[in-house]
């Protein structure tokens, strides 16, 4: 929009005057750089979002059509791979795993907003003997690959008896197991200044109504945003069921998809495909009904960290 | 109300630095004391250790008849002010006056009560239903005075509460706030304010009493006319007043009984007014003469120090003659009426001061030597 700034403004009411030879000029200019430009991005966007469209298409096709045209959109469309794919060849519908799923997020959503928020509020405004240390280790466990933990980790929950249920995904990330997300908190705290923490410490508050009553609702914005990041990692997540979850009544939608795979011999893909555009649906709605938070949050705690 | 104590109050930081050294105030009740100073002099670091919100290191503080030290800001009886208002962005005015009475869980009439009472006070009812972001700067400070007034402490606390407003609203606010000072007083509920600020015409305009602070020492307490006429040191000297005071080194000697100064080469003898009242050996000493108390007259004048005119302000009603003596800056304050509209830059003039008016230093610790015993 900005290239439009130059050009000359109208008020809305009175007689508009006639154009200038210079005006037209840069009239026309901006209109075809705008246009050069949209075509551009539009050109780019749909080869990014190609895949998706063919994915949405396809999940409507035959499973004969699938390889035989290349076009995503279906010749005789038909929702026979969303009732076969719904039924999948377990015991159970895709309405349990969806459910499994919910199951697994949303506890660990909310202990991953609780357990950050204290954690962060604790770094980013309290003096404490070993503090620098242990923020240390905080954000070395972000530079340490996942993998390089699995098998301790596996070990130790094996030894509590946590296996096929889902504490193992759980617990972690209620103890602020998500150095990310602690850290995200904290640059987004100090950019809050202190000065409302201390009316509300002289206005009567103890630590906790403070946090409560003034830092979080300060916090909204990244709070979002870590939620949104954890429903989405989450949702996503394939390896974290795989390793922790044995049994398929507890397995969740990633876990899934994957079965259908495993167990026919014929892999049915139009069901994959109809059963992985369902799997998509619940993160993009989250998405959307929180973007306008979730670009808050992640621009303010990068930019002014 | 209470009266509030500060004895040997303390601040060392936990990197070994002394921010605040062992000072000792006493704010009657329903004072309005103002602490003033440069930057990094400790006066907010004193406001806000006297809130509770920076431990004390040293000493005690007092409010009524209780030892405050250990308790947390909310049990002190204080309310305090911040400089950028520090309002809850995220509650509406209404909500933002009542936090505190709701924290100490008051019956929901008397805050709606305390909530008109105060919103009347300071007008603005109509700003009630809005969002701290709604508020222009002057609107937000009211309500945050408001957020104050509502709570009845025992000491407000204010953290340079002006410095953000433009210079118009600042003067409007600081008439604001000192009416609303004495209303509180006439109306028999004195309250006792502790108000900081590094505007000098702020506390010379507000403050009962003032006290000036440098590197974390008490240079003076004392009401604005006594810090005006009698400064104790040279930083009290210079630090109040508009123009600064003149300072200037000089060597005291005496001629008789009478008192003779000597700036560079040129000596004057100081005829009446300072006789008397000195304290100090004959010696190196620092003249302090306000820009106010010195005479132009023609240059060789007995009694007057000959310098040469190296700027010339005009500020409507009066001018400041900026003269340079040997090396040492004198700034002098005419009515615009009385100059010799001859006078130009590079000109020769006579600076005679008054002699009640001088103030003679110590050259080594900066004490006032020249105020008479009273």
């Amino acid at each position: 929009m900005a290239a439009f700034s130059y050009l000359p403004k109208h008020s809305g009411s009175g007689e508009r005057e006639a154009p200038t030879q210079l005006e037209i000029k840069l009239r026309r200019k901006a209109r075809i750089n705008a246009a050069l430009r949209y075509f551009l991005l539009a050109a780019v966007g749909l080869v990014m979002v190609y895949p998706l469209i063919w994915l949405i298409g396809a999940s409507f096709k035959t499973n004969s059509e699938m390889f035989s045209s290349p076009g995503f959109w279906p010749k005789n469309p038909t929702i026979q791979g969303y009732i076969d794919g719904w039924q999948t060849s377990t015991p159970y519908t895709f309405g349990r795993f969806f459910l499994n799923s919910l199951w697994i997020i949303i506890p660990k959503t909310i202990g991953t907003a609780i357990s950050c928020t204290l954690v962060a509020y604790g770094f980013a405004r309290f003096e404490f003997p070993g503090k620098k240390i242990l923020f240390a280790s905080v954000i070395a466990t972000l530079l340490l690959p996942n993998v390089v933990t699995r098998i301790p980790q596996y070990l130790l929950f094996r030894d509590l008896g946590w296996l096929n249920t889902f504490l193992p995904l759980w617990v972690p990330s209620a103890l602020a197991g998500d150095a990310f997300f602690v850290f995200m908190v904290i640059q987004f705290l100090r950019a809050i200044p202190r000065d409302m923490e201390e009316a509300a410490r002289v206005d009567g508050a103890n630590t906790l109504q403070t946090l409560v009553f003034i830092v979080v609702p300060m916090l909204m914005p990244a709070l979002i945003s870590v939620c949104l990041f954890q429903f989405m990692w989450t949702m996503n997540d394939f390896l974290g069921p795989l390793i922790y979850l044995s049994s398929v009544d507890k397995y969740p939608v990633s876990l899934a998809l994957k079965l259908s795979i495993d167990t026919t011999e014929a892999f049915a893909w139009n069901q994959i495909l109809a059963m992985s555009v369902l799997a998509l649906a619940p993160s993009l709605a989250v998405f959307f009904m929180a973007q306008k938070y979730f670009i808050e949050g992640i621009s303010t705690g990068g930019v002014k960290g | 109300m209470a009266e509030l104590q500060l004895r040997g109050v303390e601040k060392t930081y936990g990197n070994g630095f002394k921010a605040v050294h062992g000072i000792n105030l006493d704010v009657a009740e329903g004072e309005f004391m103002v602490l003033v100073g440069p930057s990094g002099c400790a006066k907010s670091t004193t406001l806000r250790m006297i809130a509770g919100l920076e431990t004390i290191t040293g000493g005690e503080v007092k409010i009524g008849e209780q030892v405050v030290n250990e308790l947390v800001p909310g049990r002190r009886g204080i309310a305090m002010v911040f400089q950028n208002y520090a309002l809850y962005p995220h509650m509406k005015v209404r909500r933002n006056l009542s936090f505190g009475l709701k924290l100490k869980r008051k019956p929901k009439a008397e805050i709606e009560t305390a909530t008109e009472e105060v919103s009347g006070i300071l007008e603005i009812e109509q700003l009630l239903d809005r969002l701290p972001k709604q508020l222009s700067g002057g609107q937000a400070q009211r309500v945050a005075l408001g957020r104050a007034l509502i709570k009845h402490p025992e000491v407000f606390l204010f953290d340079e509460p002006l410095s953000n407003l433009d210079a118009k609203l600042r003067a409007s606010m600081r008439v604001r706030i000192t009416d609303l000072h004495k209303r509180l007083r006439d109306e028999g509920r004195p309250a006792t304010v502790v108000y900081v600020t590094h505007d000098q015409v702020e506390a010379m305009t507000m403050g009962d009493r003032i006290c000036v602070m440098k590197d974390g020492h008490i240079m003076q307490v004392a009401d604005p006319t006594t810090l005006y006429e009698r400064p104790a040191n040279d930083f009290v000297a210079g630090f109040i007043g508009m123009p600064e005071m003149n300072l200037v080194k000089c060597v005291l000697t005496h001629d008789g009984a009478l008192p003779v100064l000597t700036a560079g080469t040129q000596k004057i003898t100081v005829a009446e007014g300072l006789a008397g009242r000195l304290s100090a050996q004959e010696g190196p000493v620092t003249l302090g003469i306000r820009p106010q108390h010195l005479q132009v007259v023609a240059p060789g004048t007995e009694g007057a120090f000959t310098g040469t005119v190296s700027n010339i302000e005009f500020l409507g009603h009066e001018v400041n003659l900026h003269v340079e003596v040997e090396g040492a800056q004198f700034v002098v304050v005419v009515p615009s009426a009385e100059l010799d509209k001859k006078i130009g830059r590079g000109d020769q003039v006579g600076l005679r001061p008054l002699g009640a008016s001088i103030h003679i230093f110590d050259a080594e610790s900066g004490v006032n030597v020249s105020l008479p015993a009273d």
